[in-house]
């Protein structure tokens, strides 16, 4: 049985640095090449050495496949192509390829310039990186080389995330990267076709939340922000330039509009504009709504919201402020947070996950007191809300993912270990089907079935066909077929025996068996063939018996009565090797009616 | 397999193939040739169109013909709103279509004739510009037709065809011809439109795959590839190897063909589109500089948004670039948003400049800098108050029938000073024009067609080596306008097989299907042992039970409870060696068989077992009677003596 071997370099029982070695038919392909976002040292990208000791990886990778922009999923790539040195081909959607260039520069300033971090990619390679980039719409069906094929659908999650549908061979994989089963304010939901792969590799962030509803998540965040507004505290969003951050802006627009609110709302970002663009020249990738009336209005071009000044952080009053990143582990954002923490009137909300290590992760697990490198510490005395509106499918999503797309086995990856196992249990329960989530490093093998595609001649199915109709129904009948495959150089069809034969230029030797039954039966020969007929259909009622001209046959046994009216008759039994079995089994039959 | 023909226009196709038990449609575009014989459609009532005088045959007394038909010079046309010539539907019942493909948003002006009120139930397939954009023209063309009502519908004058002059005499089956559908007909024929993206495999019925591939003609435009499991079908429609604005045709995923279907060639073999691009910049900048206006009858997508790219910039090296530019139709607003968000169906170019947060063409900046100012009508809100003279006014019908062209031309059509610029080719513009004759305004000819001319169709052909290719049968002869230009045809050439054919016709395409599918599973696979019966060829027999599923057939494992027919066989094969036969006799314990030779037939008797032996090249016969322990002996030994696979 040919294998798929997978193995998680990153995203193996862990959230951040998504990087998957996928193994099939020869071929090995990288599946995604994030970055953690909570480590400084030399965890934070994937560890490439697993394929290479040293020099590039070029020869061992075939292609590298990017799901969506996000640092924890394309962070490590310039590293890896340019740093450890891959020329091969990577491939994404476009607004991936647009987007991803501009947060890999954010996050390599924040990186080296705040941090100072050594041994980082430049902005040169970032740009080197890109130009690696083959662009692929959704849908389209993508031949990287002779063997590998790929398609992408549509994720949700963020503009331009893709779910990656890979063949070799007879073998397939999905890998869905982040995605999002419910539609949201700017993007609809993740869609797959019933493609049957041999594996579903999916994310499981969300593995055991089954979330609210949107509705219910959406009116407690903007009541929160108001009652923060009423107080006269100020609200800190952290957020990503891209994706959660253009759908609370809108959902903050409309209700600034609809409650008529005077306090100012700000988007500290140089960023906001050309994001805002993107969305705009992307906007095929939005949800329905956002693409019906996207000529009469932008919902892009926000009206309440104001571009940030460093300066305005002291500034007295209500405010709400979206800043980056969004787990206050660098930037602006852990800026501002510093200076606002320490009043109970003000309030942070996390609207997305939070990796370990990162302020936003401390504060969300109710960390008090915060220490920085600098040996500085923050009191937290604002209040800290959790907001899930980071886009990924819950665990109802993922079994819909699943009952979509009918994998024959499915692995877990991008989530936490405990919630996980009970995940796998579910899925085990409710599709009978193995559910793998290997840790990093551990190597899964699953074994496929075979099915190979070969050329058969029409008139062997043909002949097939006739003789499956010539017999009486029966639905429990199992159709077979029987044939000569002729291989011959690098062409594999299959036909029946003779033309074989004649194709492979060889005569066939048949071999025939004869036997003689004498029966006493008076009267007519014919009669008595008939009486054969009679008895022969009867014991073998699965079979087609044909009576003609005399003469019974059933495949190739032929059945001939001799012998004058009065007489004993001599019964002729004769068949060929192929039929052994059935001749052998009349033979006797007669045998038995002649004592 | 067979091809029908449905359309008399091979620039508008609509064609029916059916392959392997499917129905398929190939194209639904609408012949608008019709519409030249009918009267334009004006919104004002004083217009000189309106007041031209009835015109009757001499020997016709028919009252009821009175008032249908009116005469211009030496013109007739008929005062009526405009008919259209939709596919042909006498072969084919449109219910039993299983699919539609459509190859770019011209071709698709008759869809709702054909999903609409006819029991058309199968899907309908396009690319997202395709159903974007055709969704504009078609909504256009509603709109064109609505907004100038019409009293009374003229039908008598068909019946009098014989009795017209030329050129309405000669008209293809005017009693066939249709009133344009209504927006909810164009809603609900929208709507079964699946989009697809370029090279998305999709599955019909199991039984085949379509695919879309990049034609380079507009955006959106494919070819489409149709293939079963040994079978490839290549539908070329609209497609140009030229660099203009769309993402450019693939040319490798249609090679190699079993047949190889191409129409909609360009409709201007003699002119080169870049010369003629040429021409009308000469043309604007004149014009202009002579305080004249200039009018482009246009459709609100393709070629324009080049033109505006290109005016653009040669108005201002001409110093004329405080003269705006108007595009009038009532959908340029969108037509101007779509084309700027569709970057995945652009030429790399065009895409790059999304990669730095530009948009793809220039006319949102030229909006903005009010270069070029959009207005759904003439007469809507704001265009009195911004037009300004002199200007460049792009607007539809190309036909000069309908839309606000109409107006237009009314109001230019003295003054010798402006011009009417043709670039579209779909209408010959001395004919589009006799409505209005006498006409003062200057009129130029720059038809811009950059779909592919035939030296460039010849050559596509070479390349992509099809078996057998089917082409319009005008292909195959000189245009009607230059029968001394033998190069303006598709070139036959003995590798391959040339199908003309013409409307009406139901064409038999050679294909002979030998070959299906099947695929191996596990169980089967590992059963194989391949014997090398030659160098390099080994056979191998196998028995399965045989599933097929959509279409799809697969072989499995025998399971354990099938009948006896199931049983793994295998067949012998060669000559049986005569001397090693007897030997194995003998070591068996079988002794003194009695040996005859007649020429290739030797015969062994045994006679103390009472069974006989026939030997030939290719056949041994074993007659034995009652023993069974004896003739199983037998058996084993022949088997023993002979190769099998
Ligand atoms: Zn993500």
């Amino acid at each position: 049985m040919p294998d798929i071997k997978i193995t998680p370099l990153g995203a193996g029982q862990d959230v951040g640095r998504s990087c998957i070695l996928l193994t099939m038919g020869g071929k090995n392909i990288m599946l995604d090449c994030g970055m953690h976002m909570g480590y400084n040292d030399e965890r934070r990208f994937p560890d490439f050495s697993y394929i290479s000791q040293e020099g590039p990886l070029t020869s061992y990778i075939d292609c590298v496949i990017i799901s969506h922009f996000h640092l924890d999923h394309c962070g490590a790539l310039p590293y890896m192509s340019e740093m450890v040195g891959y020329s091969g081909p990577i491939y994404m959607t476009h607004p991936t390829k647009a987007i991803a260039p501009i947060l890999l520069e954010d996050m390599r300033k924040v990186s080296v310039e705040k941090k100072g971090d050594q041994n980082f990619f430049t902005s040169q390679m970032i740009k080197d990186c890109m130009k690696k980039v083959i662009a692929v719409t959704l849908h389209q069906s993508l031949m990287v080389d002779n063997e590998i094929e790929i398609k992408a659908y549509y994720a949700g999650h963020v503009l331009g995330a893709a779910m990656f549908w890979i063949r070799v061979g007879a073998q397939s994989v999905v890998y869905t990267g982040d995605y999002n089963m419910t539609p949201d304010r700017h993007l609809g939901a993740a869609w797959i076709d019933k493609c049957r792969p041999d594996l579903l590799i999916s994310e499981s962030t969300y593995a055991t939340t089954i979330r609210d509803s949107k509705r219910c998540r959406e009116r407690d965040f903007l009541k929160k922000v108001h009652e923060c507004m009423d107080r006269g505290g100020k609200v800190l969003i952290p957020v990503f330039a891209l994706g959660r951050a253009q759908e609370l802006c809108i959902l903050l627009e409309t209700y600034w509009e609809r409650m008529n609110l005077k306090a100012p709302v700000y988007f500290a970002l140089g960023l906001t504009e050309k994001a805002n663009n993107y969305y705009k020249m992307f906007i095929t990738w939005t949800n329905q709504k956002i693409r019906k009336t996207f000529v009469q209005r932008n919902m892009f071009d926000f009206k309440h919201i104001k571009p940030f000044d460093r300066s305005y952080i002291d500034n007295p009053g209500p405010m709400v402020v979206f800043a980056t990143p969004g787990m206050l582990h660098a930037g602006l954002s852990l800026q501002i947070f510093k200076k606002w923490a320490p009043n109970e009137n003000n309030m942070v909300i996390m609207p997305g996950f939070c990796v370990q290590g990162t302020v936003g992760h401390k504060i969300l697990n109710g960390a008090k007191r915060v220490e920085f490198e600098n040996k500085q510490i923050v009191e937290v005395k604002m209040s800290v809300e959790y907001m899930s509106f980071s886009a990924h499918a819950d665990a109802k999503g993922i079994m819909q993912l699943i009952q979509h797309c009918e994998p024959r086995n499915v692995m877990l990856v991008h989530g936490e270990a405990e919630k996980m196992e009970f995940l796998k249990q579910k899925i085990l329960q409710e599709f009978s089907i193995n559910c793998y989530n290997p840790a990093n490093g551990e190597t899964c093998v699953i074994s496929t079935p075979v099915k190979i595609p070969i050329d058969v001649s029409l008139p062997l199915l043909k002949s097939e066909a006739r003789k499956f109709s010539a017999l009486p129904p029966d639905p429990k009948r199992r159709r077979t077929l029987h044939g000569v495959l002729v291989m011959k150089e690098n062409n594999v069809c299959l036909m029946d025996v003779d033309d074989a034969c004649k194709e492979a230029g060889i005569n066939r030797h048949i071999i025939r068996f004869s036997s003689t039954v004498h029966l006493n039966d008076t009267g007519p020969a014919l009669a008595t063939a008939h009486k054969l007929h009679g008895f022969i259909k009867e014991n073998l009622p699965q079979w087609p018996v044909v009576f003609a001209e005399g003469e019974i046959s059933i495949e190739s046994v032929l059945v001939k009565v001799e012998g004058d009216e009065d007489e004993q008759k001599n019964v002729y039994v004769s068949w060929t090797n192929q039929d052994e079995d059935l001749g052998s089994y009349i033979l006797n039959l007669l045998n038995r009616m002649g004592q | 397999m067979k091809l029908y023909c449905l359309s008399n226009d091979p620039n508008k196709p609509c064609h029916i193939l059916t392959f392997k038990e499917i129905t398929l449609m190939l194209d639904c575009g609408l012949s608008m040739q019709s519409v030249l014989n009918f009267l334009p459609l004006s919104f004002v009532a004083s217009s000189k169109l309106s007041n031209l005088p009835n015109w009757m045959p001499n020997d016709v007394s028919d009252s009821d013909l009175e008032g249908e038909l009116k005469e211009n010079g030496d013109r007739i046309f008929v005062d009526s709103p405009p008919e259209f010539c939709p596919p042909l539907n006498k072969l084919i019942d449109f219910a039993q279509v299983d699919v539609i493909l459509i190859s770019n948003y011209l071709c698709m002006m008759a869809l709702p004739f054909i999903t609409e009120g006819t029991g058309f139930q199968g899907r309908v397939y396009a690319t997202e510009p395709t159903l974007q954009i055709g969704r504009l023209l078609l909504e256009e063309l509603v709109n064109y037709i609505d907004q100038c009502p019409k009293a009374s519908f003229a039908a008598q004058w068909k019946n009098l065809i014989h009795k017209l002059p030329y050129p309405l005499s000669d008209s293809f089956k005017p009693k066939s011809w249709k009133q344009l559908y209504n927006m909810n007909d164009v809603n609900a024929s929208l709507s079964r439109i699946q989009m697809v993206g370029y090279n998305e495999k999709i599955d019909v019925y199991g039984a085949l795959k379509v695919m879309p591939s990049s034609s380079g003609f507009c955006l959106g435009s494919s070819n489409w590839i149709i293939t079963s499991d040994h079978e490839k079908i290549v539908y070329l429609s609209g497609s140009s190897t030229l660099t203009t604005h769309p993402r450019p045709m693939d040319h490798h995923s249609l090679k190699n063909a079993d047949v190889l279907i191409m129409t909609d060639l360009t409709q201007t073999p003699i002119s080169n589109p870049d010369s003629m691009l040429g021409v009308l910049c000469v043309v604007v900048g004149l014009t202009l500089r002579g305080g004249g206006n200039v009018l482009i009858p246009c459709y609100p997508t393709g070629v324009v948004y080049d033109l505006f790219e290109c005016l653009s910039v040669k108005m201002q090296d001409l110093g004329v670039s405080n003269c705006p530019m108007f595009f009038v139709s009532p959908v340029a607003d969108t037509s101007l948003a779509y084309s700027n968000i569709l970057a995945e169906w652009l030429s790399s170019v065009k895409q790059n400049k999304v990669y730095v947060t530009e948009e793809p063409f220039p006319h949102g900046l030229l909006v903005k800098n009010n270069k070029l100012k959009h207005f759904k009508h003439v007469y809507s809100d704001g265009f009195s108050t911004d037009f300004q003279e002199p200007c460049v006014v792009f607007c539809g019908h190309p036909s000069l029938r309908f839309g606000d062209v109409v107006r237009f031309i009314e109001l230019w059509g003295n003054n010798p000073r402006n011009c009417i610029v043709f670039t579209e080719p779909d209408f010959d513009y001395t004919e589009a024009l006799a409505p209005y004759q006498p006409l003062q305004m200057k009129v130029a000819h720059c038809a811009i067609d950059t779909s592919l001319n035939f030296t460039q169709a010849n050559k596509l052909i070479r390349d992509l080596k099809p078996n057998t290719l089917v082409v319009p049968e005008c292909y195959t002869q000189p245009p009607v306008s230059a029968p001394n230009l033998t190069d303006y045809v598709i070139e036959n050439n003995h590798d391959r097989t040339l199908i003309p054919y013409k409307w009406g016709e139901v064409i038999n395409l050679p294909l002979k299907r030998k070959h299906s599918q099947i695929f191996i599973e596990t169980g089967v696979a590992q059963k194989i042992v391949p014997v090398e019966v030659k160098p390099g060829i080994s056979l191998s027999s196998i028995t399965g039970t045989l599933s097929i599923k959509d279409n799809v057939h697969s072989i499995q494992d025998l399971s354990s409870s099938v009948n006896k027919a199931s049983k793994h066989v295998k067949y012998e094969w060669g000559s049986l060696n005569v001397t090693d036969f007897l030997q194995k006799l003998s070591q068996e314990g079988i002794s003194e068989p009695k040996v005859e030779s007649h020429g290739n037939v030797v015969v062994i008797h045994l006679q103390e077992e009472d069974a006989l032996i026939q030997l030939e090249d290719n056949s041994t016969h074993v007659v034995c009677t009652g023993d069974e322990t004896l003739r199983t002996k037998l058996r084993s030994i022949v088997m023993q003596c002979l190769k099998k696979f």
